[in-house]
């Protein structure tokens, strides 16, 4: 079955347990999650949950009505597609000397990352992008050396007007 | 005015309606206990085991269609009850389990009796709460009550700290609900029910496949009507039993592992599947890339996570049972099928699947099929998981709706006994039978004291093999009759009745059957059978784990194909 990278944003309510729910939910299921990151959205009270999964289309249309079965969370969308705007966030400890620093911030450079620490031996990156970007500063640092890698998983947005993941605010006003 | 915590729970319970709980008290969970005093119309029946109160809860919600409540103490009391609340997931039943859990300060200490029930029972809930202050207690009841019952209904757990039920606050009971999570679909959508109208229109062999959605549902009449004008065969899965007559003129039995070979060849020959509050559950399709090879399948349940889960659906309608075949009954034009009608007779005829041999001694078959006779079939039938749960549904007709209560998804032995005495207590006037097996039966035999001290009159007949039958059955087909660790020595079940003050007869000659099952009908209170029965019958037809529904065993060793 043809499988493919898929992203759903769920809005749920930021009760205690809501992220172990929805990964108990994946592990039991046996869906394979790629990443799942949850923070705040724009309503008080709802939080905002990105989960990248890998599989056919109808394995992804049962995450997305299992996990909307779940009665803390509000909504669920599969964001996926051109007018999705997906940014992941990485910091990278990377060895560096003299001899090998003033390439390594030419990388830095043309990725448009930033050199956030510097040390006798390393440099710390701070980067943004998609998980393409991200893949690719890694795979152009890993000959120098990396020392350490910390990745957050991805957040989406549907660009424009369009409001896939939104919600209604009115139905949520009595959630405390 | 304030209120403690017990207090404020014991109003809810009766807000909801509660009339009686199952349960088993401990330490945490006193201060309720002692509230219950003040509060005399909600009648707890004290259990043997967490389990039975959990099954009895299961029991009397599957009969009534009303919640069941089972209570329990921190730790060992929640755990106990955990294979029921499972059971109750499985099979969609209203359960609201309340359990008491150590005082706010001591969580997260390994306590005394401390136990995540929370986390146990995550997946195996529709819902659960740990409830964090007394405040919210009214409205986390509210909530609880509400999810049990609506949508596709089942268990939510409460796990209530002591020291919020023993703290004060201001009672107010909610008036409203508000779940934004949470909006079951009730309405079919009309361009879906459009479709299906159409596809079961233009079919020639048509097929219904009920299952307990429709009994949840109420949906007997609805069924029936659809059914009816467009002269569609019915067949139900094993949970969809007594959803539709079983003496009607269009009931072709049940599908699945030991369903009739005929509902099961049907199933391969129709051009559509009209599949009614059921969950294709692999014990009901077989093999699933040869299940219906031959039709389209209009799906109809209210769950959406179900639809397209196991089989591929041509036309999905999300919503209630009831309203959805009101609407699609209006569209749907009187035809009469003949041809396929005759097929399904004749497929009946070539295969006969539950017909019952002569024998010298006793088989089950014979003594379920006497129970029918001599109650007429007016009875709830309750029973544990094995052959005898199988020759239960395939030997008892069930036309009385909602008549078999049977634990399918989890097949939880034990389930028996407390369920039938949930049910009776739920419907005393009614005959409530507890078919089971000497194995399932010892797995709650205790709650024969909860029966003898509250004299609640399930009868009882226990299918005596002196095996774990199913499995030796499993051994002797696909394990060159190797019975390892199925033998039983089961103790003398009269004299066990007898210890609590039940009456009860060991039947070993087949003429004593039918005087035996009368004796119990005439006594009054609880009675047990104890039928010594052939040890090594088999159930048939079967078909055998991983093979498609037509590759249906019907005798031993003998292979049918359809065509
Ligand atoms: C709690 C539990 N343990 C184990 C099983 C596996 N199992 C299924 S049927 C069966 C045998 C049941 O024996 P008995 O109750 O005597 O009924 P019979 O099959 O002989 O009619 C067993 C062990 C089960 N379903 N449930």
């Amino acid at each position: 079955m043809l499988t493919s990278k898929h992203t759903l944003v769920a809005m749920v309510t930021d009760k205690p347990g809501v992220l172990n729910r929805a990964a108990s939910l994946f592990r039991r299921r046996g869906f394979n999650i790629d990443s799942i990151t949850v923070g705040h959205s724009e309503l008080p009270h709802v939080s905002r949950m990105t989960i990248v999964v890998v599989g056919s289309s109808a394995m992804v249309e049962q995450v997305r009505k299992q996990l909307e079965k779940l009665v803390d969370v509000i909504k669920v969308a599969d964001v996926t597609g051109e007018g999705t705007i997906i940014r992941e966030l990485a910091l990278i400890k990377v060895k560096a000397v003299s001899t090998t620093r003033s390439e390594i911030m030419q990388i830095v450079d043309i990725f448009r990352a930033k050199i956030v620490d510097v040390a006798a031996d390393s440099l710390t990156i701070e980067a943004t992008g998609d998980e393409d970007k991200l893949s690719s500063l890694y795979n152009m640092l890993r000959g120098f050396g990396i020392k350490e890698l910390a990745r957050t998983g991805c957040v989406a947005m549907v660009r424009g007007g369009a409001k896939s993941a939104a919600i209604d605010k009115e139905s949520l006003k009595d959630i405390q | 005015m304030k209120k403690t915590g017990s207090q404020i729970l014991c109003e809810c319970l009766i807000n909801e309606g509660v009339d009686v709980m199952f349960g088993i008290l401990g330490g945490v969970i006193i201060p309720f206990y002692d509230t219950l005093p003040q509060y005399p119309q909600l009648k707890h029946i004290l259990v043997a085991h967490e389990q039975g109160g959990a099954h009895a809860a299961e029991g009397y919600a599957r009969a009534t269609g009303k919640v069941g409540v089972c209570i329990a103490t921190s730790g060992p009391g929640a755990t106990n009850l955990v294979t029921g609340i499972a059971d109750a997931y499985m099979d969609s039943v209203p359960l609201v389990a309340i359990t008491g859990q150590v005082t706010r300060p001591l969580i997260g200490k390994d306590a005394f009796q401390e136990i995540d029930i929370t986390g146990i029972t995550l997946p195996i809930t529709k819902h659960n709460y740990l409830v964090t202050d007394t405040a919210s207690l009214a409205k986390i009841v509210k909530e609880a009550f509400f999810l049990a019952r609506t949508g596709r209904p089942g268990p939510v757990l409460i796990d209530i700290p002591k020291d919020v039920l023993t703290s004060l606050t201001e009672f107010v009971y909610p008036d409203r609900i508000s779940l934004p999570g949470y909006k079951p679909t009730v309405q079919g959508h009309p361009s879906q029910i459009n479709k299906a109208a159409r596809l079961i229109n233009e079919s020639n062999k048509p097929l219904i496949i009920a299952g307990r959605g429709a009994i949840i549902s109420q949906a007997y009449d609805e069924l029936k009507q659809l059914a009816e004008v467009a002269q569609i065969p019915v067949i139900t899965t094993l949970l969809g039993i007594s959803s539709f007559p079983e003496s009607h003129i269009l009931s072709y039995g049940w599908l699945g592992m030991h369903g009739m070979a005929y509902a099961n060849l049907a199933v391969e020959e129709c051009d559509l599947v009209i599949a009614i509050g059921m969950r294709f559950d692999d014990r009901v399709t077989g093999k699933i890339s040869g299940f219906a090879p031959n039709a389209k399948i209009i799906h109809i349940d209210i769950d959406p996570a179900e639809i397209g889960k196991n089989v591929r659906v041509d036309v999905p309608i999300v919503g209630d049972i009831k309203p959805v075949l009101q609407s699609l009954n209006k569209d749907i034009d009187r035809v009469d099928h003949i041809e396929w009608i005759s097929r399904m007779d004749t497929l009946r005829k070539e295969h006969p699947s539950i017909n019952i041999r002569d024998t010298e001694s006793i088989i089950p078959q014979y003594v379920i099929r006497q129970i029918y006779e001599i109650t007429k079939g007016d009875s709830i039938v309750v029973t544990g998981v094995g052959q005898h749960q199988m020759w239960t549904a395939q030997h008892f007709w069930f036309d009385k709706p909602n008549s078999l209560i049977t634990s399918g998804g989890l097949g939880t032995m034990g389930y028996g006994l407390p369920a039938a005495m949930g049910a009776k207590v739920a419907f005393p006037e009614e005959t409530v039978w507890c078919i089971d097996g000497d194995g399932s039966f010892q797995m709650n035999i205790q709650e024969l004291g909860t029966i003898a001290r509250e004299n609640i009159a399930v009868k009882i007949a226990i299918m005596n093999n002196g095996f774990l039958g199913m499995v030796r059955q499993w051994q002797e087909l696909f394990y060159e009759k190797r019975y390892v660790a199925t033998p039983l020595r089961c103790p003398d079940f009269v004299k066990v009745a007898d210890a609590y003050n039940i009456p009860g007869i060991t039947v070993k000659n087949k003429i004593d059957v039918i005087p035996s099952i009368k004796k119990a009908m005439e006594t009054e209170g609880p009675f047990l059978l104890n039928f010594i029965v052939e040890p090594e019958e088999n159930v048939y037809p079967m078909v055998p784990a991983g093979a498609a529904l037509s590759e249906v065993l019907e005798e031993p060793l003998k292979k049918v194909r359809c065509k």
